[in-house]
């Protein structure tokens, strides 16, 4: 039996620019169903993180209950982590993120984790804006319980117990557009292609990132009728616009043709470069994102890529004018200035 | 690219990187297997079938398939696969026998002639008597064995195991004409054989004539081969305190260690070429080095130095390697003075020749310019049509392997001529594949990989193994350091079978394998494939394993380099699109369709 992943790894493979293996960014080896579109999203994390060269340690990875919630098990080994109670993702890494502004915040949850127990903690974590990138891995079911269906499931899947689902489904990228993410894109587990170079650019943006990745349960939600099989989500799945990330130092080498590409600069300078498709969606506006998607439901399309972005979205720190260091690096005089800055500050009420 | 053709038998056999490599293409990974089970006398019948000499080569093989191991490309080291061989002879019980099969009931009336008692006659021999045939073998020496007992000193092969291993074959009922030397082919093709093999080796040492004082110290100066056969016999029992080795191929370590058991106290090897460029194994360089044998290398012989009619030196021209733009290589001088090195004898060690003094040419048996047999290709057939050579007596020194290889080769010929059939039209290999599934996480191989480092071999103290030659040097491996050595096997046999109708394409296997040998892409050409994938994949030699058109357009496609066999991609997917298969690959021998 495999318990563990054999220690060689391909000897011509190049380390990344801060020197990083990519085993750096592994983690245990998997034990969620052979097949399962988790794996494909945690590989697309180590991905992207190794990518970008981001330090392991500079990483915290947080967690609700679920498969999806199992999964930080199986990917960045050597950062920080956080599993959390059922639903309490958000709010841990809302106190997490308060407390130190300089790690990157990867949380990551599910369909049931936020769409029904957690959806308080989701919604009031995407009103703030908070600086994390938010991965919602979607199969449409409870998988950990046998497959019941989930608040995302479409009215009409029909899953592997055969009976279709009779509720109305919760769209989570609506949603995180209309209570104010900064950051919000839709992606496919079977297609890293797509989902990678959104990883990266969701963890360069400043607010909250919302992914939601379609990622099918290949045990319970895998079937024929079901509209979050594999086969279902590659044949009814239509991109907003295909697009390049650049990130920030990196140099950009393709010249790219006037008119069909809209370039997007996020906070740290780094670029995502869209290069449209025949419509002509502005993905800096709310309101056409949320046009967008409805349009493409009513069509009985799933719409995926990068669907809005805000550039010049603030955090939850702007917002609430935190200091601007983290507090494990604030000294005792940061932190008691004294009697004469308690007089000055007295003074402005008087 | 075009889907690879896994029902080729070839395809999956070169994946067998070991196997593949050896001649005789021994079934490497499923010996090893059998050790580490502690199945010692199935891991040596493995060996005997296809190579013959389990016991001889545990020792002395010139293991082309360590360099090829899939492992020594993962890590530092190869598996100690030859080293693992004389583990299973070491362990095979005591009362191993030839199965029945191997010894017929009733002769088929046909009669061999094999001239030279070496590895190539030898397994001639034991291909040829289980079909029935009778089989008289010439010889000069009073032993069978050829080489490997003349030239292979004792320390590195006890006679004990040569004798054990060859008995093995004279006793399944060769008629040994030994200590008979051939003189005459013209006698032997008179005596109305129904075939003739010819596997008498390249018996003669190259000598130096013209180098300046050569024939004045004569009496000091020695062919290396013919030294080591004087030694093996008993007529050399000493040599000078001070020797020159003059070489750089195994046969000159095999000189300068005997030296050193001889008395020599100041034995040095000298080389032409620089010590990356010698021919010698790496391994018997070391052996070498360790017993206190200096390496000269870039050290041209210039001249003898005689003095009061004896040897007291040579001189050699200091020289550096340099290469033109093809590569080829120029020793160029370097300008300092001749170097003098003072010793009492020399051996020369700078190559073997075929020859033939003994085949008449009005016989109708050519030879081309350099002196060796033209032959049929792949049948060893010589322009006699009943006339067969083999082993270095074919295509000049090799080794034993290739002897063994070439053995079998001759065989299938010999026998598909006396039966009237077209030497072309050779048997196929004999092919088996078994699944290896037992449950989700089962495996009927250990698919846990080791990540141990070679197992060092024993040997026996330096100070006591210099005082006798016959003493031998490697104790070889226990049964426990066996098993470690056994487990450091990647099962490369166990094959990743792709079944593409059954693939979903979830990426599960993709994200799964450790060593990233697993792609999802557009199809392409090779090189142009080669650029694409998720891990360079440099090694042209190693196949890209390409499947049919997915759903979605595109084709898997797999860099064999360096799998590690670990069947983490077959246990993670989802509708067994991915299968570890055993693939058990056998040569075709004598006798088989």
């Amino acid at each position: 039996m495999t318990f563990f992943r054999p220690g060689f790894r391909h000897p011509d493979l190049p380390p990344n620019e801060a020197g990083y293996e990519l085993r750096d960014y592994e983690g245990g080896i998997s034990t969620l169903c052979a097949g399962c579109g988790h794996d494909s999203v945690n590989a697309a994390i180590i991905r992207a993180c190794f990518e970008l060269a981001i330090e392991p340690h500079k990483v915290v990875k947080l967690s609700g209950i679920g498969c999806s919630s199992k999964s930080p098990a199986y990917f960045l080994g050597k950062s920080h982590g956080f599993n959390s109670v059922h639903g309490r993702m958000p709010s841990i890494a809302t106190g997490a993120n308060m407390a130190n502004r300089d790690l990157i915040y990867l949380g990551v949850s599910g369909d049931g984790d936020t769409a029904s127990i957690g959806m308080g903690q989701f919604a009031h974590a995407v009103r703030r804006n908070l600086n994390m990138v938010y991965i919602v891995m979607n199969n449409g079911c409870y998988g950990l319980t046998k497959g019941q269906y989930s608040a995302t499931a479409d009215k009409g899947s029909i899953g592997k117990k055969g009976e279709p689902n009779q509720l109305e489904s919760i769209d989570l990228c609506e949603i995180a557009i209309q209570l104010g993410a900064g950051f919000v894109g839709r992606s496919f587990s079977g297609d890293k292609q797509q989902l990678v170079p959104m990883l990266k650019a969701a963890l360069s943006y400043e607010g909250m990132s919302f992914v939601d990745v379609i990622s099918p349960c290949v045990t319970f939600n895998n079937t024929p009728g079901s509209t979050k099989s594999y086969h279902w989500v590659r044949e009814h799945r239509e991109a907003t616009n295909t697009f390049d990330f650049v990130p920030f130092r990196q140099e950009i080498t393709t010249e790219y043709a006037e008119g069909k590409t809209e370039a997007v600069t996020l906070h740290d300078e780094s670029v995502i470069y869209l290069h449209k498709g025949d419509g002509n969606l502005q993905i800096t506006d709310r309101r056409q994102a949320m046009d967008a998607l409805e349009e493409h439901k009513r069509k009985g399309l799933i719409l995926t890529g990068i669907l809005y972005v805000d550039p010049e979205g603030e955090d939850t720190h702007v917002i609430l004018h935190t200091t601007k260091r983290a507090l494990n690096a604030l000294g005792e005089k940061d932190l008691c200035p004294g009697n004469d800055a308690l007089a000055d500050i007295n003074d402005r009420f008087r | 690219m075009k889907p690879t053709d896994i029902s080729n038998p070839e395809y999956f056999h070169k994946v067998i990187d070991c196997q593949f490599a050896c001649p005789a293409h021994t079934p490497v990974p499923e010996y090893i297997r059998l050790i580490s089970e502690k199945r010692y006398d199935e891991a040596y019948m493995i060996n005997w079938v296809s190579n013959v000499f389990p016991g001889i080569l545990g020792r002395v093989c010139d293991r082309p398939c360590e360099p090829a191991c899939r492992r020594g490309r993962v890590e530092k080291d190869p598996v100690a696969i030859c080293r693992l061989k004389r583990v299973a002879a070491d362990n095979c019980s005591p009362d191993f026998t030839i199965p029945a099969a191997y010894v017929p009931n009733t002769k088929n009336g046909k009669k061999i002639a094999l001239i030279g008692g070496g590895p190539a006659s030898l397994t001639v021999a034991r291909d040829l008597i289980p079909l029935g045939y009778e089989v008289d073998l010439y010889d000069d020496q009073a032993k069978g064995g050829g080489f490997m007992r003349s030239q292979v000193p004792s320390f590195r092969l006890p006679e004990k195991v040569l004798d054990k291993e060859v008995e093995l074959i004279l006793n399944m009922g060769v008629n040994t004409v030994f200590n008979t030397y051939v003189s005459s082919m013209k006698t032997i093709l008179e005596k109305k054989y129904d075939a003739v093999f010819v596997g008498t080796g390249a018996p003669r040492g190259r000598d130096l004539p013209d180098l300046p004082g050569r024939k004045e110290g004569d009496a000091g100066v020695h062919l290396g081969i013919d030294w080591l056969a004087s030694v093996v016999f008993g007529h050399v029992k000493s040599v000078g305190k001070r020797i020159l080795v003059i070489g750089g191929g195994n046969t000159a370590m095999d000189c300068c260690r005997t030296a050193r058991r001889l008395g020599g106290e100041d034995v040095r090897i000298l080389v032409r070429s620089p010590r990356e460029e010698m021919k010698a194994s790496p391994w018997e360089i070391e052996d070498a080095l360790h017993e206190d044998i200096p390496l000269y290398d870039n050290h041209v012989p210039k001249e003898f130095v005689v003095e009061q009619g004896k040897l007291v030196g040579m001189r050699f021209e200091k020289v550096t390697a340099e290469y033109d733009d093809q590569g080829k290589r120029k020793l160029v001088s370097t300008g300092e003075p001749l170097v003098f090195m003072a010793c009492d004898e020399v051996l020369l060690a700078v190559g073997q020749l075929n020859a033939f003094p003994w085949i008449e040419k009005d016989l109708g048996i050519e030879f081309d310019s350099w002196g060796l047999p033209i032959l049929g290709k792949g049948t060893f057939q010589s322009t006699l049509e009943h006339v067969f050579f083999g082993g270095d007596a074919a295509f000049g020194p090799k080794n034993i392997i290739t002897a063994v290889a070439h053995g079998h080769e001759a065989a299938i010929s010999i026998d598909l001529f006396l039966r009237g059939l077209p030497l072309n039209q050779r048997p196929t290999p004999s092919v088996t594949m078994a699944g290896q599934k037992m449950g989700i996480h089962d495996w009927l191989y250990d698919n846990q990989i080791s990540e141990e480092q070679r197992q060092v071999v024993p040997t026996v103290e330096k100070v006591k193994s210099l005082k006798d030659r016959l003493i031998e040097v490697e104790l070889g491996y226990d049964q426990e350091h066996g098993h470690t050595e056994a487990m450091r096997c990647l099962n490369c046999d166990v094959q990743t079978v792709f079944h593409v109708a059954e693939c979903i394409e979830c990426d599960a296997c993709v994200d799964a394998c450790p060593e990233r040998c697993i792609n999802f892409i557009e199809n392409g050409s090779e090189e142009e494939i080669r650029t694409r994938l998720l891990a360079p994949a440099p090694e042209l030699n190693q196949g890209l394993y390409v499947s049919d058109v997915l759903p979605t357009g595109k084709v898997m496609v797999k860099d064999e380099n360096v799998c590690l066999h670990c069947g983490i991609c077959a246990e993670r997917c989802p509708t067994s699109a991915w299968e570890m298969q055993k693939f058990f690959y056998r040569s075709p021998q004598a006798g088989q369709k």
